[in-house]
């Protein structure tokens, strides 16, 4: 119960209640299956800033798909670089290293979701643990193919021709990030997170995030962004308290 | 895993039931039969990987294999960059052309398959010539060690069933499910590749990736029986942009029987036998008039003629990966003047701004190709030639344009602005356009990703020394050249073929008529002489 706490915590926080940025356990509603306890009771908050200017996202011409195109009240674009107030959404964090060795992880029985939602993937960053059911859906009423096209493990292709189909898939090794893209669609692209313990995050609207159950340490956490790379801060959790950790990002 | 530690294990077995079979003697002979039954499902049904030699295959990999495919089997050996699609990268161990699910790797009859036949519309030729069926294993023993994905048992093939009977009914359903599962998204309305996703299509190592032209089954990659395309239909073609349909079955998106009638569907979209290649193309003679335009429908009732086309890789900037790979060509003439009307596919009315992605992508792919691709699309051109001067014997003008001893006329044609000029070449690249209106006139249609092209000319022009002349009775020769604009090919990188003999049929003279009826005439006239001099001769020996 206290790991999925865990993932309340982190969708509550990360997200915004935005509902469209989940970490950790993706689906984490109020009363899924508890997942393995965690290690400790310390945690790790932080935001990502963004100083510069953001790119501008491109537009997406969805003219041949009327019933995608109507979700959107305005010209659709490719959320590439979400920016909110100098803050940086969408931005995946995860323990790389620290945690104390022979450490296992039981992956939760709550499925990670992914949606097709107006030809876009919702959320477009996520993570999932090894071995964690992802639970793919199609809500818009036309076909949507999903290819994972992972190094390190064997992807999948799998069509999904009608609204309402869903189909689960999970990954067999950690692997950060695992690009999902739809063909149909070129612009539809999705990266997901996949790791082999619970620590790990997405930035939410506001570009916070937060990584709870942790064991005293001191941490290599990551951060990604599919246009800003990678960047690394060493943290250290004591007295099962709360650390921070701040990532900056920039146009440069 | 070699085979000296294989087969032993297969050979005592073997061994041990025979002699444990001799020791019944009085079961001997009932048990024979089940003996041989048994032996015989030992010798059919080998144990995995028996008989196959990583360490044999690694120098025949490297000697044959290597050179496209790379010494680690990246997919990056030096003839790589020439390709597209490009040589497959073992090391990551995603096949397209499996028995076994989405995802997963091929199992070593999926490779050998592969190996022996070779992969029809790439540059992978099939081995059954060179490799043995032993040569064959150990390749695949050594292939299936540069990738760690083959650590296990492959999973089993997919269970495929058996199809519907193939009726028009069944033909019509398929096209419903094609249009539902929106089959045409990538592949086009008429399936010739041209939807309008393709031209964002990339395969798994981000190379451009053309989605297949379903009307030409020959050249589909993993054969084109309504059997392989259902297969493909339910495995996917790992690496490329093709989903399986497996999940969508299960889910009860789609029943098994709608995706057979969609492979059946699908393979009705290609003539029912693979074009042969006929080295003459005639030109009927009509009494009635010549055909108004490429889509006249008098079109439909004369002969065509499939004419393969090849990449030009003989003069620089040489080109490997053509868009066209053949042409259809009708040929007809009312004794006065010749009408040629040439087909073929293409996805797109060069240029389109849809295909701005695609040749941009083309241009960072085919890098190291006698210099950089253009990233601006040129029109799409098909190009007409034929020997200036009538040749002796055999003597024909190099293909490749003509030469300086023997020029070519040319008419080329081009889609933007659509003109077609007439001249001389003596090589590639040395046209000279005449002076003057063209004697040719041309009219073209594209339509869902086809262009049709009527070439119409005067038999005799005035002018002899500059053009060629056609004669009813008389054969030519001619040669073609197609090139695709948003593919990046102009007028040295594209699609040529060999020569053809073009032969103008004669009027029927008259004789043929009239043959007959002497013929006729004589046979009856000399029978009766034989019976009038039988009679006589039988009364004169009754006289007697």
């Amino acid at each position: 119960m206290r790991r999925f706490v865990l993932c309340v915590t982190l969708a509550g926080v990360a997200c915004g209640g935005g509902g469209e940025q989940q970490g950790g356990a993706g689906g984490a509603e109020a009363g899924a299956a508890p997942a393995a306890a965690p290690l400790g009771t310390g945690s790790i908050t932080g935001a990502m800033s963004f100083s510069g200017t953001a790119p501008e996202n491109p537009t997406i011409d969805m003219a041949e798909e009327a019933e995608c195109r109507e979700k959107h009240a305005d010209i659709p674009r490719d959320p590439q670089v979400v920016v909110t107030d100098g803050m940086l959404a969408d931005v995946f964090v995860y323990v790389k290293s620290g945690l104390p060795e022979g450490a296992a992880f039981t992956a939760p029985s709550t499925p990670a979701v992914l949606d097709q939602d107006g030809c876009l993937y919702r959320p477009r960053v996520l993570g999932v643990m090894v071995g964690q059911d992802l639970e793919i859906r199609n809500s818009d009423p036309l076909q949507h193919n999903v290819k994972a096209v992972p190094a390190n493990q064997r992807g999948f292709n799998i069509s999904q021709p009608r609204a309402g189909m869903t189909t689960t898939r999970s990954f067999s090794a950690p692997e950060v990030m695992v690009p999902l893209e739809c063909n149909v669609h070129g612009w539809m692209n999705a990266y997901v997170g996949v790791l082999e313990h619970p620590y790990f995050a997405t930035s939410g609207e506001d570009g916070s995030f937060s990584i709870t159950g942790l064991p005293d340490g001191t941490y290599e956490l990551e951060a990604w962004h599919e246009k800003f790379g990678t960047q690394t801060v060493s943290v250290t959790v004591s007295g099962g308290g709360a650390a921070t950790a701040e990532f900056a990002f920039s146009s440069q | 895993m070699t085979a000296r530690r294989g087969i032993p294990p297969l050979r005592i077995g073997r061994g041990r039931l025979l002699s444990v079979l001799h020791g019944f003697s009085l079961l001997r002979t009932g048990l024979r039969c089940v003996a041989a039954t048994a032996v015989a499902a030992l010798v059919l049904v080998p144990p995995p990987a028996a008989g196959q030699d990583a360490e044999r295959g690694q120098p025949l990999y490297d000697q044959w294999c290597a050179g496209c495919h790379g010494e680690t089997g990246a997919g990056d050996g030096e003839a790589a960059a020439f390709m597209l699609p490009r040589p497959r990268d073992f090391t990551r161990a995603v096949y397209q052309l499996r028995s076994t699910p989405n995802g997963e790797v091929p199992t070593d009859a999926d490779l050998a398959r592969v190996i022996d036949e070779g992969m029809p519309g790439t540059a992978m030729p099939g081995w059954k010539s060179r490799f043995s069926s032993r040569d064959r294993d150990d390749v695949i023993a050594y292939l299936k060690t540069l990738s760690r994905f083959f650590s296990g048992e492959p999973p089993p093939p997919v269970e495929l069933g058996s199809p519907p009977r193939a009726s028009a009914e069944g033909i019509a359903e398929g096209r419903e499910v094609y249009e539902t599962l929106e089959c045409f998204k990538c592949h086009g309305d008429a399936g010739r590749g041209d939807g309008s996703s393709a031209p964002t299509l990339t395969d798994d190592w981000d190379f451009p990736n053309l989605p297949a032209d379903l009307s030409e089954n020959w050249l589909f990659n993993g054969g084109g029986s309504v059997e392989q395309i259902y297969t493909r239909l339910r495995t996917g073609v790992d690496g490329t942009p093709m989903p399986s349909f497996t999940d969508a079955l299960e889910g009860d998106v789609v029943t098994e029987e709608q995706l057979w009638r969609l492979a059946q569907y699908v393979r009705s979209l290609s003539p029912e036998r693979s074009p042969s290649v006929r080295e003459v193309i005639r030109a009927t003679l009509t009494v009635g008039e010549l055909p108004a335009g490429p889509d006249d429908s008098t079109w439909a009732s004369i002969e065509r003629y499939y004419v393969p086309m090849v990449g030009q890789i003989i003069i620089k900037p040489r080109w490997f990966a053509p868009s066209i790979s053949g042409l259809w060509v009708q040929a007809v003439h009312d004794d006065d003047r010749l009408a040629l009307r040439v087909t073929w596919n293409e996805p797109s009315r060069s240029p389109d701004p849809a295909w701005d992605e695609w040749i941009a992508r083309m241009a960072t792919t085919m890098t190291d190709v006698d210099g950089p691709l253009s990233t601006s699309q040129g029109p799409d051109r098909l190009t007409v030639q034929f020997p200036l001067h009538v040749m002796s014997g055999m003597e024909r003008p190099y293909f490749l344009g003509g030469d300086r001893r023997r020029p070519v006329h040319q008419w080329r044609w081009a889609s933007a602005p659509e003109a077609l000029e007439e001249g001389t070449a003596r090589g590639l690249g040395t046209f000279v356009p005449l002076d003057g209106d063209a004697a040719t006139s041309h009219a073209a249609v594209f339509a869902d990703g086809q262009w049709r092209l009527q070439l119409t000319r005067t038999l005799a022009p005035g002018d002899r020394a500059e053009r060629p002349t056609f004669a009813a009775g008389r054969g030519t020769s001619i040669a073609f050249f197609a090139a695709d604009g948003s593919h990046g090919e102009d007028e040295f990188r594209g699609a040529v073929s060999a020569w053809f003999t073009l032969h103008l049929d004669a009027p029927t003279p008259r004789g043929v008529y009239l043959a007959p009826a002497v013929a006729i005439l004589l046979t009856a006239g000399l029978g009766l002489v034989v019976i009038s001099r039988a009679q006589r001769a039988e009364r004169q020996a009754d006289h007697l």
